[in-house]
């Protein structure tokens, strides 16, 4: 096991040093480099084309990925032993931010270069690898993923679709249909989950070319509509046996595994466009005119925009973080030695709760600034004359796909379950105790400290003392049947969201004070942040207990809440908004150290 | 045949400019920075002649601040083969930067200097005529199309009364105009290559020049804000208002 500074869930007990997570501000300038890079080719080629792609006009999206391989642009995440980049995961995240400024394209590039292709490089043989891979880096091949079915979405392994060895033992004949396949109108090759004998669920690396691999028609969908999302059709689909992926049986180990990195890049790319929706936002509030000024004079404007910039600070923050934290666990893997899927496989599991935290925390702050984005457009905002539609169109798909997020806040508690039951949270049940025999003690309460981010920081300590006798006193409380009681979950995976989010932020802005960073606007968003952020774990862990406590527990636990969530210090969120807000319409954008 | 392109830092062009607060300076604090426009297109067309078999060594060199190693590591990652920037702090007037340029070119002794016309942040469009002028060479400016063959450059130019053609015999500098061609993307491929190839730093004193400007930049501020419309009576009014106030009859 590798020597990281945190493992997956710990962030729940441990306190973390600014110096010891990834802030945006900590990229060199060839990762700005490989920024501006993707940003010109987006910018450039693909918004551009906007019309186009989103009519699906023949060639238009397949034309740009191809374009993007030429640029190296498809091939961050893999080793150069295949054709890759082999860029660091902050790397590969930032590349991911940026090219996600066109919502479909953001989709069809994610889907190949993610769920795609990635895959392969986690769980394919050296042969495989070697065939598919330095292919999907350059784009002359492109990848899509097929695991749902009409009956089968959120419960993957109820997959009907069956593979059946032929009489001569060269092929699987596979059998059934998939839903929802992104890039099939134009992909080359799917990953397909088929169970052998209808019993034993296993991946196979399909080529579209195969005998008896067809596609449907293409989804009407209310967004992303530039995106192909069609049926995979298998009508004895004859895939050779070298194309089996990973075990017979094991499938489930490569649709769950891929989807750690692919909902943790979602995050990424709700990244991206929620803030090209503030930058539009901005300018269209700067633009409108009414009562004779424009509209982004006005208080609950302004609130909007400062609401936008300060969730997007707090995204960014919680993004790059894990990235940081995946880069840990994913540095140094060489890609050629005999156990490479075996390491892959490690790293991949190491934060699927923070990766899930990510999906949630992401998809719904983008919808939260898109339907921002067209409430300050107003009327025309409801009209196609304006981007608001389309950008209110295409956010909500990230709630539903890669697991909805109904799906990844039961993952969340049920993985955490399954890390402590395992003993990869050590420490986790003293620490309850340790908090139940802290509640038996009279405290005196002492006010909050002078220095703002240094009350932020309490705050951090506070909520997680919070969230941990909450979750702990739930589990002990309702035992096994708290699987069964997902209202409880759901609440204690809303305080798990915004804690990490709110650390993130802590942590990030602390750092850049310590670099010596102008942070008058980092600290305005982080103060309120924290403000809300805490209000919601403090609303979210009440509901959660009054779910499950009664009599002299429901006490108990009441005022154990209260004693953690008891803040004093004064925060005007008005003066502070504005002054976000200020920032905002002066530059057109969230707040970057930057400049862009 | 070798070529030295310049390659100056400058704010990215669509970046909001304004003043700093005691207007000696633009606010720099936060500002995006790029490779000038126009350098860039010198530099595309320089790598299109190495792609076309007519160049063979592409040298990108930069004058100021270390920041400017940034934009030489575009450069590279486009496709210039190595970089030398001329480090100084010094504030430098268009005189002064083709002295040190001249200096370069005397030291890398290149067939062809390909530079941007003008570069968005001064405007001057001085630097490559000044050059050509010091050393004594051929100058194409504005150039629009560019023809190599044997030693001779024939060269297509935009000027106010059309397209004026050129030939300049080889060593000489061109500058280019906006329509020469359309920069290529960098390719991440580009930038990670960039990471081993050569950059050299120099400082003045190394070219045996102290640069002193003679131009001074006095006070950087905002153009006045534009004044609202006004209603006239009559024609009458809107005469004697166009003459008097606005002086343009």
């Amino acid at each position: 096991m590798k020597n990281i500074s945190l493992r997956g869930g710990e962030f729940l007990l441990r306190e973390v040093e600014p110096s010891q997570v990834f802030t945006p501000e900590d990229f060199t300038s060839e990762d700005q480099a490989i920024a501006q890079a993707a940003e010109d080719f987006v910018r450039g080629e693909v918004q551009t084309r906007n019309a186009e792609i989103e009519k699906q006009a023949e060639g238009v999206t397949v034309g740009l990925l191809k374009k993007a391989g030429e640029l190296g642009l498809l091939s961050g995440d893999l080793p150069e032993a295949y054709g890759g980049l082999n860029l660091s995961k902050t790397t590969s995240t930032l590349l991911a931010e940026k090219m996600s400024l066109q919502a479909s394209f953001a989709v069809s590039w994610g889907a190949h270069v993610g769920i795609g292709t990635l895959p392969i490089l986690f769980f394919g043989t050296p042969e495989q690898k070697q065939k598919y891979l330095p292919k999907l880096a350059t784009g002359e091949m492109i990848a899509a993923f097929s695991l749902s079915e009409a009956n089968c979405g959120s419960d993957p392994l109820s997959a009907r679709t069956k593979a059946t060895l032929s009489p001569d033992g060269k092929y699987y004949l596979l059998n059934g249909e998939k839903m929802w396949t992104t890039n099939a109108g134009w992909a080359d090759l799917f990953i397909v989950f088929a169970k052998v004998d209808g019993e034993k669920f296993t991946a196979f690396i399909v080529e579209r070319n195969f005998p008896g691999v067809s596609v449907g028609r293409e989804e009407h969908k209310l967004g992303i509509k530039g995106s192909s999302t069609r049926r995979v059709i298998l009508e004895n689909a004859q895939v050779p046996v070298e194309n089996v992926l990973h075990e017979i049986g094991k499938g489930h180990h490569v649709a769950f595994g891929v989807l750690n990195i692919g909902r943790f890049k979602l995050a990424a790319a709700t990244l991206g466009g929620a803030k090209e929706a503030l930058t539009i936002a901005t300018r269209y509030a700067k633009d409108r005119q009414q009562f004779g000024q424009p509209i982004a004079n006005f208080g609950l404007i302004r609130q909007k925009l400062a609401e936008m910039a300060i969730q997007i600070y707090a995204l960014e923050s919680t993004v790059y973080r894990t990235a940081g934290m995946l880069d840990e666990v994913f540095h140094g893997i060489d890609a050629t030695a005999p156990d490479a899927n075996a390491q892959y496989r490690e790293a991949d599991e190491e934060y699927p709760v923070e990766c899930a935290i990510l999906k949630v925390f992401g998809s719904e702050v983008l919808d939260f600034v898109a339907d921002e984005t067209m409430q300050i457009h107003g009327g025309f905002g409801y009209t196609e004359e304006f981007p608001a539609a389309q950008i209110y169109r295409d956010s909500r798909i990230n709630r539903i796909f890669e697991g909805t997020n109904e799906i990844n806040r039961l993952l969340m508690l049920d993985q955490l379950m399954r890390r402590a039951l395992k003993g990869k949270l050590p420490g986790l049940m003293e620490k309850i105790q340790a908090l139940r025999a802290e509640l038996n003690q009279p405290q005196m309460p002492t006010p909050d400290p002078a220095d703002p981010l240094e009350a932020i920081g309490r705050y951090v300590v506070n909520a997680k003392k919070a969230v941990l006798i909450t979750a702990g006193m739930a589990a002990e409380q309702v035992g096994t049947e708290l699987e069964e009681k997902q209202e409880i979950v759901g609440h204690l995976a809303d305080c798990l969201i915004q804690l990490y989010a709110m650390e993130s932020v802590w942590l990030r802005t602390r750092k850049l004070q310590q670099k010596g960073l102008d942070i008058t606007i980092p600290l305005a968003m982080a103060r309120v942040f924290a403000y809300d952020a805490f209000d919601k774990i403090e609303a979210s862990a009440r509901r959660a207990i009054h779910s499950f406590a009664e009599g002299d527990m429901l006490q108990i636990l009441l005022t154990a809440l209260k004693r953690y969530t008891r803040r004093t210090a004064e925060v005007n969120t008005m003066a502070l908004r504005r002054q976000i807000a200020e920032y905002v319409t002066q530059h057109e954008r969230a707040w970057s150290a930057a400049g862009k | 045949m070798k070529v030295l392109v310049t390659v100056k830092r400058v704010p990215d062009p669509y970046a909001k400019i304004s003043p700093n607060a005691d207007g000696t300076d633009i606010a720099r604090e936060g500002l995006t920075m790029a490779v000038n426009p126009f350098d860039e297109i010198a530099l595309e067309e320089a790598i299109r002649l190495k792609e076309a078999g007519k160049a063979t060594e592409i040298v990108a060199v930069s004058i100021g601040g270390a920041e400017s190693q940034e934009q030489l590591r575009t450069a590279l990652a486009m496709g210039a083969d190595r970089a030398i920037l001329v480090q100084t702090e010094e504030p430098l007037d268009p005189p002064s930067i083709a002295r040190l340029l001249a200096a370069i070119v005397q030291r890398e002794q290149p067939q062809l200097i390909l530079m941007g016309k003008q570069a968005i942040d001064m405007d001057d469009n001085q630097v490559g005529q000044m050059l050509a002028a010091i050393l004594n060479l051929p100058q194409a400016t504005f150039a629009s199309k560019i023809t190599i063959e044997d030693s001779t450059a024939t060269v297509e130019r935009e000027t106010d009364n059309g397209i004026e053609t050129i030939r300049v015999p080889l060593p000489a500098v061109i500058t280019a105009d906006l329509r020469l061609n359309e920069p290529r993307y960098v390719a991440l491929t580009g930038i990670v290559r960039a990471r081993t190839k050569p950059l050299e730093t120099l400082t003045p004193a190394d070219l045996g020049i102290t640069p002193k400007a003679r131009v001074r930049l006095k006070k950087v501020e905002k153009p006045p804000a534009r004044q609202a419309g006004k209603r006239v009576a009559d024609v009458k009014e809107l005469v004697r208002l166009l003459k008097e106030e606005a002086r343009v009859i």
